[in-house]
This record gives structure tokens, C-alpha cells and sequence, in this order.
């Protein structure tokens, strides 16, 4: 699909003005008759520290944009597409973490500062690249084709010595482990799983209108039976005296 | 007491934790007789450990109350599954009940434990908004580095999330570690057998002159606790504040004009240049004591 016919999909033809730089994608669109801010990666994006930079100074951006009380501070949609961090001494040397803790640093204080924000996972959701930003939503939806993952099964087994067959047997029983967007809606990270015959602006709109505040995710991975321990476990250390 | 040093290096989770609160102080939370192990490991057939390589509980520093958290870097490298994740996700939930002068977290960790790989990604994310919870409701989170596995993956940026990074030199920090790298982009990208380099790259002084990490401290587990001690007082004194737009802008410009100034850099020596050392070559072999001395004059 191209990223023409994705935002046609997502927001309807005529409806969004997104300026595509490279792999960086940033600008507005309708959502729910309501102008939103977009930021994304396409093209499998690796985030390296620029990139990083790029969305935190847009997300920044936003904030104060909205941030005069003469509206009311706008969904920001985030759409993700990316094959994980770069993989670079440079970018290593002079700290992608921090770039990266930054990055999600300005996604919490645009949450804080009332925007609601909502992950379309497009393309790839990889690890680092993953946690920088998208996974820093209110509201995470997976459209079709969609591939979240840390890493795929063959290098798995590589880097644990655990036979790759096994764990292709494992990964029926288990969402723990292996790659798909379903173990992720499992485990409760990814909130929403769209078809291709959804209608995405109606999909988005409801997104957008359910999005809440607080990170509930380890209850839902209690509540869909893919993450059994997360939720009960976190309350009794916090219970404990 | 014993003035004998503890290296924070070869010390375990617990012993960490031991020497560096007030003695007797530390009271686990979960602790290991209740075998709160890692279903998934179990199911690979893998080791597990029944504190599932972090010990969580409450103490007190300098008298000052804590929440502290250790990984065990012996155990699985540190990584992080579901099980070790939700203990420190519910440490920082507590935090923001309870109120601690501070929440210790001596990470000691690569970052997602590949057998749980989605369980401890997700748990990072969730740790990731933890901490920024806990400082938007004003309580500092602390991370302290200097164990064999650093803090890298995940945890890396967990780590620059917290107020306060104190590393010794021997901690390093960044996101992929230098095997990665090599394995994926080739050994003359980055060789990982090069230990000095490794250091240049991601090692404690070169983290304290960029300004990655906020302190840097001997390999000694009472350094550790004393500049943890001071930090806490002046914690007491100037409570933290949550970040906001202009703190949140000012990160960003500084951020941006880091990355420009080093837009070409590869190697630790030309951050130590740019920070003005005239002897790159012994940056390394310098103590800690003199490094920072310098880093403070030139500042």
C-alpha cells in the first residue's frame, strides 16, 4: 500500500497534509472531524539519533502549539513502521538510549498535557525502534500485515541454543516469544488487531475515543490470558509491606 | 564497620543492595522462598532462579527512606522477563503510594530476555511510563550502573529516563551492545574484542563527559553510596520537578547540538577532546577523582 492510499484509508481523500521526508513523516489530517497531528516512520525505518530527535521535536511541537488553551489539545496519531534502532557505533557513541528516553520523555509529557495519543502499527514494529515512541501510546492497533517483534524465531534459536523446530512447536502454545501482532494483542500491548475490510477512519475515530490515560496494559494481557503473572505480581510488590 | 572496598563490579544483586543502604535496613519484597520463578523459562527447559534476577524491597539510606531494586547480572545476563519486569513495574507503582525520598534501581542488565522476548519488551515499555509516573509525581528515580552487563537493550533507556545516572567507570550504557552490532553490521563497524574501544564508546567516563550519566563514581560500593547519599539530600532540600515543555525543550536543544557538534564521531577520543582533556590517550588511566575535577573546571 502506499502512504497515499494509507492516509486515504486512515483519514479519508482530501483529508491530510503530511509532508514526507525521507522515512520521517509529520503533519495533520481529520480524525473524528477534528484536526489531529501525525508523526510517523515509514519504509521500515531504522531510528537512529536524528530521527529520534525528529519526532520528540514534533511531538514537542504539538505541545506548545495547543498549549495556549486556544484549543483543545489534539490527538496525535503515530504511525509505525520500523525495523528497529540503528545499528551504529556512532550513533551508540555519542547515546541512542538517551535520544530514545528523550524521545519518549516528550510522548509522556504530551500525554500529561492532555493529548491522547494512538499507535497505527503500518509496517514493522522492531524492539528499540518500537519502544522509543510507539509503544508509548494510549492506544496501540496493529493494521493488517503488521510484524511486531523483538526477533525472528531463526536467530531465537540461535542466540539461546534452543532448536529452532521446538521453538516453532512452542510458539502454538505460548504468545511469549514469537513474532505476530496477535501474541502482542494477547499479551495486551497491542489494543486493537484491523482487518482489511474495516472501515479505517470509523476504526480510527473509535481509537481515538477510547483512548485513556493510565497504561493498563499487563490487566488486559491478564484479561485476553497472554500475560498470566505481569498484572497480579506488579500489584503485590506494590502491596507489600 | 570495614573500610575495606566492595567492588561494585564483582558484588552480587543482593550484596549491592546490602552495602550500600544503612546496614540491616533492606527488606525484600517477594523474596526468593516465595519462588516466584519464570513459567517461560521452565518451559524452554531453561535455568530459572527464584528471584527471577531482581531483588525488590524497601530501606533506608543516610536515614533517607528508599525503594531500591537490583538485577542480577549472573542470572540471564540481568534480562528482563515477565516475571523480574512486573517487580520492578509494581516497586515504582508503590513509589508513587508510598512516597520514598527516592527509587534506587542498580541496573545490572542487556535489556529483553530473548526467551520472553515479547513478555520483556513490553515489560520495558511498561517500566519506561512507570518512571516517567513516578518523577511526574515528583519522586526522583535514581539508576546506578556499574555491574558486568551494564545497562543496554531496554534498560539503556530506562536508565536515561531516571533524574540521576551514576555509573563508575567500569558500568557502561547505550542500547545495542557492541556484539550486536558487530554480528549484524560487521567487525569493522564495531569490533567487540577491542575492550578499550568498547569502553571509549560506551563506558562510564565517556557517558559522564557527554553527559549521559550525572555522576561518576569509584568501582566501590561505599562511593556509590555516598554520592547516592548526597544526591538524596539534595533531593530533600530541592525536590524534583516534573519535566514540562521548557525543561523538555531545553533537553531537545541540547540534544540537537550534541548530535551536530558530533555528526561524524566514532570514537570516545573525540569526546574527550571536544571536553577538553589535553592528554586523550590517558583519560582512561585517570582516577575518577581527577576526571572530575576536570569535567568541573571545565564546565
Amino acid at each position: 500500500m502506499t502512504t497515499d492510499a494509507l492516509f486515504n484509508s486512515l483519514f479519508g481523500p482530501g483529508r491530510h497534509t503530511i509532508i514526507i521526508d525521507g522515512a520521517f513523516m509529520h503533519g495533520t489530517a481529520v480524525v473524528a472531524g477534528r484536526e489531529a497531528v501525525v508523526i510517523g516512520t515509514r519504509d521500515h525505518a531504522e531510528i537512529d539519533c536524528e530521527l529520534a530527535l525528529k519526532v520528540a521535536g514534533t511531538l514537542l511541537a504539538a505541545v506548545a502549539e495547543d498549549g495556549n488553551g486556544s484549543r483543545p489539545p489534539r490527538t496525535i496519531v503515530i504511525l509505525v513502521d520500523t525495523r528497529g534502532q540503528a545499528l551504529s557505533r556512532h550513533d551508540e557513541l555519542i547515546g541512542l538510549n538517551g535520544c530514545f528516553a528523550h524521545t519518549a520523555g516528550c510522548a509522556d509529557l504530551a500525554r500529561r498535557c492532555g493529548h491522547r495519543l494512538v499507535t497505527l502499527v503500518h509496517g514493522d514494529a522492531v524492539s528499540g525502534g518500537f519502544l522509543a515512541f510507539g509503544l508509548m501510546a494510549d492506544r496501540i492497533c496493529a493494521l493488517p500485515h503488521a510484524q511486531v517483534r523483538v526477533m525472528d524465531l531463526r536467530a531465537m534459536a540461535r542466540v539461546t541454543k534452543i532448536p529452532y523446530d521446538r521453538l516453532v512447536v512452542l510458539a502454538e502454545e505460548s504468545p511469549v516469544f514469537a513474532p505476530g501482532a496477535e501474541n502482542y494483542w494477547r499479551m495486551g500491548a497491542v489494543h486493537e488487531l484491523w482487518s482489511a475490510d474495516d472501515d479505517w477512519c470509523a476504526r480510527l475515530e473509535a481509537a481515538v475515543n477510547c483512548a485513556e490515560a493510565g497504561d493498563t496494559r499487563a490487566a488486559l494481557g491478564l484479561e485476553r490470558d497472554g500475560r498470566r503473572l505481569a498484572s497480579p505480581l506488579a500489584q503485590l510488590v506494590a502491596a507489600a509491606s | 564497620m570495614s573500610v575495606k572496598k566492595t567492588s561494585f563490579f564483582e558484588a552480587s544483586a543482593r550484596t549491592r543492595i546490602a552495602r550500600l543502604v544503612d546496614p540491616g535496613s533492606f527488606s525484600e519484597f517477594c523474596p526468593p522462598q516465595l519462588r516466584h520463578t519464570s513459567p517461560h523459562l521452565a518451559r524452554l527447559h531453561a535455568p530459572v532462579a527464584f528471584d527471577d534476577g531482581v531483588a525488590v524491597g524497601c530501606a533506608r539510606l543516610a536515614g533517607h527512606p528508599v525503594l531500591i531494586a537490583a538485577q542480577e547480572g549472573r542470572f540471564n545476563g540481568g534480562a528482563v522477563g515477565e516475571v523480574h519486569g512486573a517487580k520492578l513495574a509494581g516497586l515504582l507503582d508503590k513509589a508513587v503510594s508510598e512516597r520514598p525520598a527516592a527509587v534506587l534501581l542498580l541496573v545490572d542488565s542487556g535489556g529483553v530476555r530473548l526467551h520472553e522476548a515479547n513478555a520483556g519488551l513490553i515489560a520495558i515499555s511498561e517500566l519506561m511510563r512507570a518512571v516517567l509516573r513516578t518523577q511526574a509525581a515528583g519522586i526522583p528515580v535514581f539508576a546506578l550502573i556499574g555491574g558486568s552487563c551494564g545497562a543496554f537493550g531496554g534498560m539503556g533507556i530506562v536508565a536515561r529516563l531516571c533524574a540521576e545516572v551514576v555509573m563508575s567507570e567500569q558500568g557502561r550504557m547505550g542500547l545495542s551492545g557492541p556484539e550486536v552490532i558487530e554480528t549484524v553490521m560487521g567487525v569493522e563497524e564495531f569490533d567487540s574484542r577491542d575492550r578499550a574501544l568498547v569502553w571509549r564508546v560506551t563506558g562510564g567516563k565517556v557517558r559522564r563527559a557527554l553527559g549521559e550519566a550525572t555522576r561518576l563514581v569509584e568501582d566501590d560500593v561505599a562511593a556509590f553510596r555516598a554520592v547516592t547519599a548526597d544526591l538524596l539530600a539534595e533531593y530533600g532540600a530541592r525536590p524534583l520537578k516534573p519535566s514540562s515543555l521548557d525543561t523538555l525543550f531545553d533537553a531537545h536543544a541540547r540534544l540537537t547540538a550534541r548530535t551536530r557538534r558530533f555528526s561524524a564521531a566514532r570514537d570516545g577520543r573525540e569526546i574527550f577532546a571536544a571536553s577538553g582533556f589535553s592528554d586523550i590517550d590517558g583519560v582512561p588511566l585517570m582516577a575518577v577523582d581527577a576526571f572530575n575535577r576536570h569535567l568541573m573546571e571545565t564546565a
